[in-house]
């Protein structure tokens, strides 16, 4: 097994300097549709102005880096212990290099250990054994700002008036949208699981948020009720920042989880307009960055 | 477009409405939670008895927050070896959290722009009608191009709570924000909620 440690800086530079196209196109979208002379609009130039300056001068888009959370599926043979060690390795190096801000924090203490590594759960890696011989491992950065705007409903809520079905759902989410405001620095993403205990749920609603932002849900109900929740969303008028405007989502991605016959809880993780996400394939002696 | 500068006078602050450009210049200083929270405890409800620098701190940052500005804000600063600071990335945090102080810093350090994103809520817009100041709202996530605008770092003060969580002491010139909060009690973030309240019932209700 070679060493990837190297890689691992260059998948977290690259995360942390340079949008993923399909949300830099979303953006510009997004721009465009809000009215001349506002200050949504103004908000949306500055974004992609500034997705712009990090990409070329290779520096951070948001100096929130976030969590860094690595999903690794590995082929038979590999050694999660090793790669683990290479991506502790990767994220100290990375922060010296000013890719990543200091931000692990202990919650006992109150003492930052100034190179992102705190325990198992700082950086997040999650490992899964796949089939075939590549390797790959998607990152994501999720911000502290967006992170605390998520939020988990357990149904029914009376509040509400919501029950257990997709009408409930849908309530919720519109809810959380609406709590969220521009707190999470809209427009943001959705992602949404259905199902699940209150740990797998809101993984499952992390996990949604890696599908692209022009990729449908390959389940057709699914998909409607994503189209229909970022309809409704952007009809609150929220707007970039909350400034009021056209777009207050640029978008949900919703997993369906099972779920125990006594719980049905609904997980939302808000992600920002910042939405860092990135993969490498290492496919025999080739890397891929995407 | 304003284009400002501290110190800022309260003409200044007083022509201000919600929903102006505004662009900053001059000395202002990086404060979040642990900043508030050290100037809460230890200098307005003195709960927490000053020890080792912070009265030689506080002596250092008055001048600066008087007629000042104070900018919620957690940087990527490159240079920590060899001291010679440079803001790599440097947007706004969210502003609520600091809710409970921010009121009282305000009119304690008589701070006239409280910078940040997400807006604030009814007890600082308070403030902001009796000091006066106001709430002036950075694009979050603007960071490359918000620490292009930094020309200089001048003193970083309370590295020890973290790089995020320290107060540097920066120059600005030409920061773009927003007047979200003004000093005639309006708030976009008060607006914009109670409009989006109405849209949602209507949703409901289908
Ligand atoms: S919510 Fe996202 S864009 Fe906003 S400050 Fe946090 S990480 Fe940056």
């Amino acid at each position: 097994m070679c060493d990837l440690t190297h890689n691992f800086i260059e998948l977290i530079r690259l995360t942390s300097t340079d949008l993923p196209p399909d949300v830099e196109q979303a953006l510009t979208e997004a721009r465009d549709r809000e009215s001349p002379g506002s200050a949504a609009k103004s908000a949306m130039d500055t974004i992609l102005q500034n997705v712009a300056m990090a990409r070329k001068n290779s520096t951070p888009i948001c100096q929130d880096t976030g969590t860094p959370i690595f999903y690794v599926q590995h082929p038979e043979g590999w050694s999660t212990q090793a790669l683990r060690e290479q991506i502790w390795t990767a994220v100290a190096e990375a922060t010296t290099r000013t890719y990543l801000r200091p931000n692990a924090v202990n919650a006992i203490s109150g003492v930052n250990s100034g190179n992102n590594l705190g325990d198992d759960a700082f950086p997040t890696i999650h490992f899964e054994e796949v089939k075939g011989d590549e390797l790959i491992v998607d990152l994501m950065l999720k911000g502290g700002g967006c992170e605390n705007v998520g939020v988990q409903y357990s149904l029914p809520e009376r509040r509400l008036g919501a029950g257990r079905d997709m009408e409930g759902v849908r309530k919720v989410v519109l809810d959380a949208v609406h709590q969220a405001q521009g707190m999470g620095c809209a427009p943001g993403v959705l992602g949404v699981a259905i199902g699940g205990d209150r740990g797998s749920s809101y993984y499952g609603s992390k996990e949604a948020l890696f599908r692209k932002m022009d990729e449908p849900n390959p389940d057709p109900q699914l998909a409607t009720l994503e189209e229909r929740l970022t309809e409704e969303a952007n009809q609150l008028g929220i707007g970039p920042m909350g400034f009021g405007g056209e777009t207050t989502l640029l978008g949900v991605k919703i997993k369906g989880m099972h779920r125990l016959p006594a719980s049905f809880f609904v997980s939302v993780s808000y992600m920002c307009w910042a939405h860092r996400r990135r993969r490498m394939i290492v496919r025999g002696s080739e890397i891929l960055y995407l | 477009m304003y284009n400002l500068s501290v110190p800022i006078s309260d003409e200044d602050i007083l022509q201000l409405k919600v929903g102006d450009s505004v662009s900053l210049s001059g000395v202002i200083i990086t404060g979040r939670d642990t900043v508030h929270k050290w100037m809460f405890d230890t200098f307005i409800k003195k709960t927490r008895q000053p020890e080792a620098d912070d009265l030689e701190i506080y002596q250092a940052i008055k001048p600066l927050l008087n007629a000042g500005a104070l900018y919620h804000c957690g940087p990527v600063v490159a240079g920590l070896e060899t001291g010679d600071y440079r803001f790599v990335a440097a947007g706004p945090t969210t502003s609520i959290r600091e809710e409970p102080y921010q009121s009282d810093i305000m009119h304690h350090f008589n701070l006239k722009a409280v910078i940040g994103k997400g807006g604030m809520g009814p007890e600082t817009l308070a403030a902001c009608h009796q000091v006066p100041g106001a709430y002036l709202h950075a694009i979050g996530g603007a960071a490359s191009l918000i620490a292009q605008t930094v020309q200089r770092v001048i003193d970083v003060h309370k590295l020890e709570f973290g790089v995020p969580e320290a107060m540097w002491v920066i120059e600005v010139k030409d920061l773009p924000l927003v007047v979200t909060m003004d000093a005639h009690n309006n708030s976009i973030h008060a607006e914009v909620k109670t409009r989006s309240m109405v849209e949602l019932e209507k949703l409901f209700a289908l």
